[in-house]
């Protein structure tokens, strides 16, 4: 055996750590040259060096064989998707948590000084508590609504939609064909002032009601609280029913059958079995839901009022109106690390293993 | 007819039918089981007997008559107010709960206390050998264990007849074999009516005290093993039940007991007829038990033999399976004795078959094809 035969076997044999180490490499230099820790000559040469450990993996590949090439083969898997996220969302993130931690030297500047300012924290939650506030109630109302409505929904296409299932599913869905925006601005349409629902219900004597229940304010339906919240609670229904269609679903109807056969009335048979089992559709639902409806601002900007404001509309309005991006750059990781803090609280106490 | 016809019947079947649209699903079933029998409903797929089970347990209401439990009608009793319990044909164990909870299930839906629920979930878990298994989930446990979990969570309530769906059907045959031993122990040791549904007739022979074979919708015979599988009261039983030759022919003469058939190969056979009226020119079959033929060199007693070309000889172990051509083409199987001296026989010659006088028995009609079921396949596929 030749000199050179028994190194490209050693690479061969190491292919997997090759592989590994090629990824961190090309993963870190995408993360600089997005996040801009190198600028002008420094940048051409992490060009380079990915560039080169991108192809020297590819020569691995072709010439180690074909215990190195199975070896290698995971993290080629990996690579676009890894590449993809260093690129689009780490360098972001850390550009996003550095202009955090920013000052402008001025108000029109369109350069920050990184000074480790604190303050933009702080501004953050003074001046926008209110706004936290909203995102977290409303998306934590909106998203108990869609479990309110989804479930019996989903129970009912799942166990009684027999032959009409794929029909029953697709009207649910059909109309998620439409924009986002289009179906929210057609609810302002709906929820109108003289629109025909405040008309009917000021017909039959609801409004006082209503008005007791905080749904119409001032005699108006649009505009209020309650119009936000239904608004997402809309716009959000089809991923809270869906993934507890696809629980219930799984669940055989002799496990209900047996339950009945085991002196369990129909109510019994619901709680001990049937939704035990659709938890983790429920729990599924729920991240889908209030994640990001937290960090909504379509349903507040044409559903609601200026009281009303999600701190979504204020993150927007600091970006593209103030243009103060340090606090902009707070207001977004306060968001961030809350719902990732509050899911994680969440999954410790709900969670199943079920779902992972 | 009066709400209790027979204090010691747990069930009774009284003419019951099922309709599915046009579909006759069950057609007048009636019959009734006893208390602490072992009893099963046997038949291809699609012969009602699930539905019938189905009828007993209340997840299905009959169409017409009545299904009466312990002397009361249950017809439009939910199967939560009935006191029996069903094992599903794929045990459905509640996949979220303990081997515990599951076998708890029953005893919590009737409120008892606590304390007692332990001790009879832990007595059960015993009976079905599985009391170290208490904590583990379902998914844990073989399919083996899993059946007696089932078994132990119908059980546990003592009901007044346990219902089995094909409860074997998911297990491989070693399994399978020692679980029916297992089931007919359990049945004994807990002393409850076990109704049990099947497709193999080997499992029904071995378990059953009584069987009722089943055919599209309707009940053909029911009676001991023993009298299913000597006195067949049709064709379809004589085929389902084990394996048979059925050699179709007419009846030549009568003279009481027994009735003499020329066969459609030539042959003139004697055969018992147990006292049906066969009147001479009657369509009829003959069938012969493939293990009660001996191979021969000659028809030695005039109608009690067959004549016809060996042409395969396979040895099984303990026996040999012989098959033999008639001259009409029509194939017969003989099971014989692999350590008995088979003189001069080898594939490609002619021999014999011959019978003791009560082996061949006379059935009404013709089958739809001669000889042996054991090599037709279209008729083995449409038993399973």
């Amino acid at each position: 055996m030749t000199t050179g035969g028994s190194v490209s076997n050693r690479i061969g044999t190491n292919a997997d750590r090759v592989g590994l180490g090629a990824m961190l490499v090309s993963a870190l230099c995408l993360v600089a040259l997005g996040a801009k820790w190198v600028s002008g000559a420094a940048s051409s040469v992490v060009l380079l060096l990915l560039l080169l450990v991108l192809i020297g993996v590819l020569v691995l590949a072709l010439r180690g064989g074909p215990e190195a090439r199975r070896l290698l083969a995971p993290y080629g898997l990996l690579k676009p998707g890894m590449l993809w996220l260093a690129l689009f969302f780490l360098a972001p993130v850390w550009s996003l948590l550095r202009i955090s931690l920013s000052t402008k030297p001025s108000r029109f500047s369109v350069d920050y000084n990184f000074t480790w300012a604190f303050q933009n924290y702080s501004n953050a939650f003074k001046d926008f508590g209110t706004q936290f506030q909203h995102a977290f109630v409303y998306a934590a109302i909106a998203t108990v609504l869609t479990v309110l409505i989804g479930y019996p929904l989903a129970y009912v296409i799942a166990f009684r939609g027999g032959k009409y299932k794929n029909i029953l599913l697709g009207m649910v869905v059909i109309p998620f064909f439409t924009s986002y925006l289009i179906r929210t601005i057609a609810w302002s349409t709906i929820l109108a002032d003289r629109g025909f629902v405040v008309r009917a219900f000021d017909k039959v004597g609801l409004v006082q009601a209503l008005e007791w229940m905080h749904i119409m304010d001032n005699g108006k339906l649009l505009n209020t609280p309650a119009a936000v919240i239904g608004g997402l609670t809309y716009n959000f229904l089809p991923f809270m029913l869906l993934p507890i269609y696809v629980s219930l679903e799984k669940i055989d109807t002799n496990l209900v059958n047996a339950a009945g056969d085991l002196y369990s009335s129909a109510t019994r048979a619901f709680r001990k079995v049937v939704l035990p089992l659709s938890i983790p559709g429920v729990f599924a639902g729920t991240l889908l839901t209030f994640i990001p409806a937290a960090g909504d601002f379509v349903n507040a900007q044409f559903l609601g009022n200026p009281n009303t404001t999600m701190i979504g509309n204020s993150i927007q309005d600091q970006f593209l109106k103030q243009n103060n991006y340090p606090v902009a750059s707070a207001m977004s990781a306060v968001l961030m690390f809350s719902i990732a803090s509050l899911v994680l609280i969440y999954t410790k106490i709900f969670g199943t293993e079920d779902l992972a | 007819m009066g709400e209790s016809a027979n204090p010691k019947n747990v069930i009774e079947l009284d003419h019951i039918s099922k309709t599915y649209g046009d579909f006759v699903a069950v057609h007048d079933a009636n019959f009734s089981i006893a208390t602490g029998e072992f009893f099963a409903m046997l038949g291809p797929s699609g012969c009602g007997k699930t539905t019938t089970l189905k009828m007993i347990a209340g997840f299905e209401q009959p169409t017409s008559g009545r299904v009466m439990l312990d002397g009361v009608d249950v017809s439009s009793v939910p199967p939560y107010k009935r006191n029996v319990n069903t094992v599903f044909q794929q045990y459905a164990l509640f996949p979220h709960m303990t081997v515990f909870d599951n076998v708890a299930f029953g005893p919590r839906s009737k409120k008892i206390d606590e304390k007692k629920i332990k001790t009879s979930v832990m007595e059960m878990l015993e009976i079905v050998r599985l009391a170290e298994f208490a904590t583990r989930k379902p998914t844990q446990l073989s399919g083996g264990q899993q059946q007696r979990v089932a078994l132990a969570r119908a059980l546990v309530n003592y009901p007044s007849a346990l219902l089995l769906d094909e409860p074997l059907a998911a297990l491989d045959l070693k399994l399978r074999e020692a679980m029916q031993i297992e089931l007919k122990r359990i049945q004994r040791e807990v002393g409850i009516s076990f109704i049990f549904v099947t497709h193999d007739q080997g499992e029904a022979l071995t378990m059953s005290d009584r069987i009722a074979v089943m055919s599209q919708g309707h009940v053909e015979q029911i009676g001991t093993p023993e009298e299913i599988y000597r006195t067949p009261s049709s064709l379809f039983v004589a085929g389902f039940i084990g394996s048979a030759n059925l050699l179709p022919g007419t009846v030549e003469s009568s003279d009481g007991e027994d009735v003499v058939v020329k066969l459609r190969v030539g042959a003139t056979v004697r055969a018992s007829a147990k006292g049906a009226p066969f009147s001479v020119g009657d369509k009829v079959s003959v069938m012969l038990r493939p293990e009660r033929i001996k191979p021969a060199a000659t028809v030695e007693v005039q109608g009690r033999g067959i004549e016809g070309l060996l042409t395969d000889l396979v040895f099984q172990g303990a026996t040999a399976r012989l098959i033999v051509r008639l001259d009409d083409g029509t194939e017969m199987t003989c099971l014989a004795d692999s350590s008995a001296s088979m003189p001069q026989i080898a594939p490609g010659k002619r021999i014999a078959m011959t019978w003791e006088s009560d082996c061949g028995y006379v059935l009404a009609g013709w089958p739809d094809k001669a000889g042996a079921t054991t090599t037709d396949i279209d008729h083995i596929e449409s038993t399973l």
